[in-house]
């Protein structure tokens, strides 16, 4: 029987009166990928916060390397060897690799900082994980996937034993994955042990021993990942069978509700022409940087159209900026929750009641409390958005339920079309599903929907048209039936042919 | 290697900002030519020295304010902590204290605002504008108090010594005030480019909450530079003391604002995390010469003030402005 390095048992944890951890326990091995699942705010990165020494627990027993621990703080923590790498990056970008990664423990030549020390020992850390990286770069001009290739050696430096990682992939290709799973399946072989979170189940398979379970702050169960299929890990995650993936309902095709003719807007929108139907689901798909979300942008009047039409219902409108769109009954939910989909200080019901001020205020442009309340309630409800109350900040919500203030925020307004982009980034299956079944509500209720996924089983799966750009231009279009990933693939990289 | 380490020397400049620092550099010189020519009088040998020994407050101040920028935050109460050491140290020697033991109570007095400061933004979490905007008024409001709302009496000839070691004394034809700044921004210069505690300081800066995940003490590294800015604004306060020879209540009035802008003008960002102390002295170099100068060409106080505004205003639009556009050309 091998020792466990890692062993908790009985975690209790509550923020704010709400319990987001009861009685759960979870243990780790050395020399194992163990992979921790459940939807966004099962508890999974609070647990490893708890681990980490970022938070402390409410009642609980902590055993790392067989030793009975109290509290730790970050410092105790690297000391023991555990060592976690966050989901959002935290890097000084202002700093060198070298200095980000030896921060809060430089070496000291005197009372003066050892640079030379640290370059050199940075280099090696950076060597024996075969990253090519200057230690002497500034973290501000390298690209997300380097920064956390340095967030990872920064965890290696400090000779971790226990590595942390929480959705570290979300942010990197397909390379820069292989990559990381060549990195961390030489760190199992040195003996490391590694808590490895994701949503993504498909890379889990490549890399991981075993799995723990949460659900609404409860351990559901662990074992030997090659054990469950993958079914079964989703209704342990979700509580339910998900008995399809991507819910499809038929509907008739309507009348022409929108279109978009010979749009130019700079590089990355060249001659776009789009229709829309009512009753109908169009997905964009295309590689990263196809000029997707560019389009989606000059639609809804965020960057300015060089030329083009838009007409909605036989009628040309004008848009030059959002508000035009808004009026014209065109929403957009924005691909970068944080950055562009919500006032992240604001509570949930500011955010929720932002775009619709207009209809919300009286005369004098006081707010309608009760009007706002009756709005706030129904999308908390309609989207099922988990929270404790509407008066939280949006940044304290999960990924899931932030996606669905964004969408929630345009449903009271009935609007004629509803641009998604990117809607399912980040997002666990059990919300995936919600979100899907939302966009086909809106298309049952005659509501135009235009998505842009870079997940190709999600556009084809739910689209009832797909439209494929590649380099700003439209390279082709699909039906479900006909559409397969190498299809799609081959229209996608339809790049011009260079004169 | 030596290659390598003078392109990653040239790297980090980059990264602190000192692309400014040689703006403003170059900035100060095209200045300093103009008033030259234009006025024989600013040229003279005898107002560079008075030239520099204005430059030197500022100096001051603008190392101080410069620290607490980079951690991303702001220190409003420095004028007042200027005239708070002021009055303070010019109550006590108008009284017939000895002026060592008076200045080291005004150290005392001064350094508890930083203190103060320190604990309302750190560990408290106020905005550091509104906390020490607070305590901006409340130092003021002291340095009122001290002496029953009354500027003090001349501060006497016991402390005529202590004058001509702040002010009046003259080595190698430059006045004191000017080396104190000098061996002050050495001293300070060191602590912000080579120890651990300046490293930390523009962590916090650069990203307050990765600086704590890495185990720095965001509370005690706060603190040192608000208390590195107040240590300044009372060594601003006593070398006003010593160049009038009494306490004014009003000393120091606005001369947050004349730190703040030394720094923006050098490239320190209000927004945390880049800026070296070199870039205080291009930028306080400026604002005293445009002071010195335009007072030579006869410009009355009203316009200076316009001309130096807007000063200010263009030299971060200028930082701005070439930061974005190197970002769009990538």
């Amino acid at each position: 029987m091998e020792e466990y390095i890692v062993e908790l048992e009985h975690i209790n944890k509550s923020f704010a009166g709400v319990k987001v951890l009861k009685d759960v326990k979870f243990n780790l091995k050395s020399g194992e990928v163990m992979a921790l699942l459940g939807e966004n705010g099962a508890g999974k990165s609070t647990l490893m916060k708890i681990l980490s020494g970022v938070y402390t627990r409410d009642s609980g027993t902590m055993k790392v390397f067989g030793k009975e621990y109290g509290d730790l703080d970050t410092k105790k923590a690297h000391e023991l060897g555990i060592a976690i790498i966050h989901q959002e990056l935290n890097m000084c970008r202002h700093l060198t690799v070298a200095e980000n990664i030896f921060l809060g423990r430089e070496t000291q030549k005197g009372i003066t900082l050892d640079n030379k020390e640290m370059v050199e020992k940075t280099k090696e850390v950076l060597d024996s994980l075969k990253i090519d990286l200057d230690p002497n770069e500034i973290v501000g001009n390298l690209s997300v996937s380097k920064q956390q290739m340095v967030e990872i050696a920064k965890a290696l430096s400090i000779h971790a034993k226990i590595l942390v990682m929480d959705e570290p992939t979300s942010a990197l290709t397909a390379k820069e994955i292989d990559e990381l799973f060549r990195i961390i399946n030489q760190l199992r072989s040195e003996g490391c042990g590694i808590v490895y979170i994701s949503h993504r189940l498909e890379e889990l398979s490549h890399v991981s021993n075993r799995v723990t379970v949460l659900r609404d702050g409860e351990f559901i169960m662990n074992g030997e990942f090659q054990d469950c299929t993958m079914d079964q890990l989703i209704s342990f995650m979700v509580g339910r069978e998900i008995t399809e993936k991507f819910p499809r309902v038929s509907c008739e095709k309507g009348k022409k509700i929108f279109e978009v003719r010979h749009l130019n807007a700079g590089r990355m929108v060249r001659d776009v022409n789009l229709e829309l139907y009512e009753g109908e689901i169009v997905g964009i798909a295309g590689l990263m940087g196809a000029g997707r979300t560019e389009t989606t942008r000059a639609i809804f009047g965020i960057d300015s159209k060089d030329s083009g039409e838009i007409v909605l219902d036989g009628q040309t409108v004008t848009i030059n900026r959002p508000i035009d769109a808004i009026k014209a009954g065109i929403v957009l939910a924005p691909e970068d929750r944080k950055k562009d989909g919500l006032c992240t200080k604001l509570s949930v019901r500011d955010n929720l009641a932002l775009p619709n001020l207009d209809w919300l205020c009286n005369a004098i442009g006081k707010v309608d409390t009760k009007k706002e309340k009756e709005l706030v309630d129904k999308a908390v409800s309609n989207l099922s958005i988990k929270l404790s109350t509407e008066e939280i900040n949006a940044e304290s919500l999960s990924g899931g339920n932030q996606q669905k203030v964004v969408i929630g925020k345009w449903l009271a307004r009935n609007s004629r079309v509803v641009i998604f982009d990117e809607p399912t980034r980040g997002v666990d299956v059990g919300a995936k599903v919600e979100i899907y079944n939302l966009m086909n509500e809106l298309k049952k209720n005659g509501t135009g929907v235009l998505f842009v996924s870079s997940e190709l089983p999600e556009v084809m799966g739910i689209s009832d048209r797909i439209i494929v750009m590649c380099d700003g231009r439209i390279t082709g279009e699909l039906s479900p039936e006909e559409a397969t990933e190498d299809k799609i693939l081959a229209y996608a990289t339809e790049f011009e042919a260079k004169i | 290697m030596n290659k390598n380490n003078s392109s990653w020397f040239s790297r980090k400049m980059a990264a602190r900002g000192v692309r400014s620092v040689v703006t403003a550099a170059i900035g100060f010189f095209i200045l300093f030519l103009i008033f030259s020519v234009l006025s024989p009088q600013f040229r003279s040998g005898n107002n560079i020295q008075n030239l520099l020994r204005q430059i030197a407050p500022t100096l001051i101040i603008g190392i101080g304010q410069g620290f607490v920028l980079i951690t991303g935050n702001i220190d409003l109460a420095v004028g007042s902590v200027v005239g708070m050491a002021c009055m303070t140290a010019g109550t006590l020697m108008s009284r017939g204290m000895n002026p060592l033991l008076a200045c080291v109570i005004t150290l005392v007095f001064s350094l508890a605002v930083g203190v103060v400061n320190g604990i309302l933004v750190a560990k408290i979490n106020l905005p550091a504008f509104i906390a020490t905007l607070g305590t901006m008024t409340v130092a003021r409001g002291l340095a009122q108090l001290v002496n029953n709302n009354r500027n003090t009496d001349f501060i006497g000839s016991d402390a005529q010594g202590f004058r001509n070691l702040l002010y009046y004394d003259n080595f190698l034809t430059i006045y004191s005030t000017v080396w104190i700044a000098i061996i002050l921004w050495i001293i300070m210069n060191f602590l912000l480019s080579k120890t651990r505690t300046g490293r930390h300081i523009y962590a916090i800066g650069s990203n307050l909450e990765a600086a704590k995940l890495s185990g720095v003490n965001a509370f005690r590294t706060t603190l040192i530079a608000y208390l590195i800015s107040s240590f300044c604004s009372c060594l601003c306060g006593l070398i006003l003391l010593a160049s009038a020879g009494m306490g004014t209540m009003d000393a120091g009035t606005t001369y947050e604002m004349y730190a703040i802008a030394a720094c923006v003008i050098g490239g320190i960002s209000t927004l945390g995390g880049t800026g070296i102390l070199a870039g205080v002295i291009a930028g306080a170099g400026i604002w005293g010469i445009l002071q010195n100068g335009l007072q030579f060409v006869g410009a009355p106080v009203a316009l200076r003030n316009i001309i130096i505004g807007v000063i200010v205003i263009a030299a971060v639009m200028l930082d701005v402005v070439t930061r974005t556009g190197k970002k769009k050309a990538k």
